[in-house]
């Protein structure tokens, strides 16, 4: 296994800070906009991003909730054993709102594809943007495009990308892990 | 965040039997998320929309059977109907011509309910199709058991450590034998009371607790689970008289009143008011026979996903 370090330290921190600005840039005091953290790894950042906002807007009530994904995944019946789902929390209304969903890494795009379909059960957001703290590039398997994006990455199938946060992993990283051959 | 490498140590559901601790505690914390999902405006998911489910039942059922159905429907799974009363099994068709026959139309997996003990047991050794057990005769109805101990669950805080009579025709009750697995693999206690002669032989060779005297039972236990007498299985007397039988093991009011604590009460119904339990009891804030209901999708809804979910 080779590890190799794409975000670190004072960088990661400033990359959370520029993804906070780029979002006020387009959604002002957040008045009519909420924050979906998709479960299980998209939470971490949906809460801090929430919580910087929150510095950085001290007067906004910034609305975030988290999104379980598994009952509307595609790979059902496809895999040994099914996933297991994990909490949905959104006591807002979506309906009319602007949504941001909130994930760590995007890849095949397929968890997107099935996080729309998991937020329509609350409502008809008025529209909705992606964010993303590492994007691997050319590797979609969907038509979906992040909207606001911490790095990009050009990694192969066989590489896995590895987001620890300070609340859960002690340290803030973005990891590129390659099978040594 | 859940342990995401975990599954069902089973590919159908026969019987508590079948399970262990962490293949309950895994339809537990699965069922705590569909019964997040059934108070949500839209009550369902996708996740069954390509699997073929038929309820197949033999014997009567109301709330099993809609239980089941309402499940397969919030999990977006096609169903089919089947009662034996209707069907061509009164023609003389056996249970695996009239299986495999709907087997045929390609059905992934059967909810069966059956009068005699192990039907489901036997059918899953000669259909290639999951069985999930609705009930087979006096013998196990294992999401009942489920539905009861996540109830208590919900109820209490815990299963382990709580003290669960069990109170009625135990000799007749497939709720009573799956109840007593269920609950003792999650390390509750449990009593049986009945009159003598609907109490089984044997029982104690479950490790669980006799007794034949009702204030006894009620001065004990934590929850009292109160069974109906099953009269329809009864091909002999077993008590002089259901009027001699309300009273001397029938809860009423004034008994739940005083004992020094409250205890909560439950049943699988169907109720016959009046015999093992009053009105007055079934309707007081003590009985949580309507959450065992509600709880009974959501446990469904998960027993279903799990298996459903294996690779086919």
């Amino acid at each position: 296994m080779q590890n190799l370090t794409l975000l670190d330290g004072q960088k990661f921190q400033i990359t959370i800070q520029r993804l906070c600005h780029q979002l006020i840039e387009n959604h002002d005091d957040f008045s009519n906009s909420v924050i979906l953290g998709i479960q299980p790894r998209g939470i971490y950042l949906a809460n801090r991003i929430a919580s910087e906002l929150k510095q950085i807007l001290p007067q906004a009530n910034i609305l975030h909730g988290s999104l379980d994904i598994t009952f509307f995944r595609d790979d059902f019946r496809r895999r040994e054993i099914p996933l297991l789902p994990n909490a949905t929390s959104i006591d807002f209304i979506i309906e009319g709102k602007k949504v941001i969903l909130v994930d760590d890494v995007l890849w095949t795009g397929r968890t997107i594809r099935s996080a729309m379909d998991a937020m329509l059960a609350f409502g008809r957001p008025q529209k909705v943007e992606l964010l993303v703290l590492v994007d691997r590039r050319f590797s979609r398997d969907l038509p979906i495009e992040p909207d606001y994006i911490g790095i990009q990455v050009d990694s192969i199938n066989s590489q896995r990308v590895i987001v620890s946060w300070k609340e859960t992993d002690k340290e803030d990283t973005v990891i590129l892990l390659s099978e040594k051959d | 965040m859940a342990d995401q490498n975990r599954g069902l140590s089973t590919k159908h559901l026969l019987g508590i039997k079948d399970l262990n601790e962490r293949d309950i505690q895994l339809i537990f914390e699965t069922a705590d998320t569909f019964k997040d999902v059934l108070n949500r405006p839209i009550k369902k998911v996708p996740s069954l929309r390509d699997v073929t489910i038929a309820n197949v039942f033999f014997e009567n059922s109301t709330r099993t059977r809609l239980s089941f159905e309402l499940a397969q429907k919030r999990l977006s799974a096609d169903t089919i109907n089947f009662a034996a009363s209707s069907s061509s099994v009164s023609k003389g068709e056996t249970l695996i011509d009239t299986v495999n026959n709907i087997l045929a139309m390609k059905v992934d997996m059967i909810v069966m309910r059956h009068p005699y003990p192990g039907a489901g047991v036997f059918l899953s050794k000669h259909v290639n199709a999951q069985i999930v057990n609705a009930g087979d005769g006096a013998h196990e109805h294992p999401t009942q058991a489920l539905l009861d101990a996540f109830s208590i669950r919900e109820k209490l805080g815990d299963v382990a450590g709580k003290k669960v009579a069990i109170i009625g025709d135990i000799l007749h009750s497939r709720v009573a034998l799956s109840n007593i697995l269920c609950l003792q693999m999650l390390g509750a206690e449990v009593m049986v009371c009945g009159p003598t002669t609907l109490i089984p032989k044997y029982i104690k060779s479950l490790g669980v607790k006799v007794e034949y005297n009702l204030m006894n039972a009620l001065n004990w236990c934590d929850v009292a689970n109160m069974l109906r007498i099953q009269m329809e299985r009864q091909d002999i007397k077993y008590f002089p008289s259901l009027r001699e039988y309300s009273m001397m093991y029938g809860v009423n009011k004034q008994i739940l009143d005083s004992l020094d604590k409250e205890i909560v009460i439950m049943h699988p119904g169907p109720i016959n008011r009046g015999v093992e339990i009053t009105s007055d009891v079934a309707d007081s804030k003590q009985s949580i026979i309507l959450d065992q209901v509600e709880n009974g999708v959501a446990i469904r809804m998960a027993v279903l996903y799990l298996l459903a979910g294996q690779k086919p």
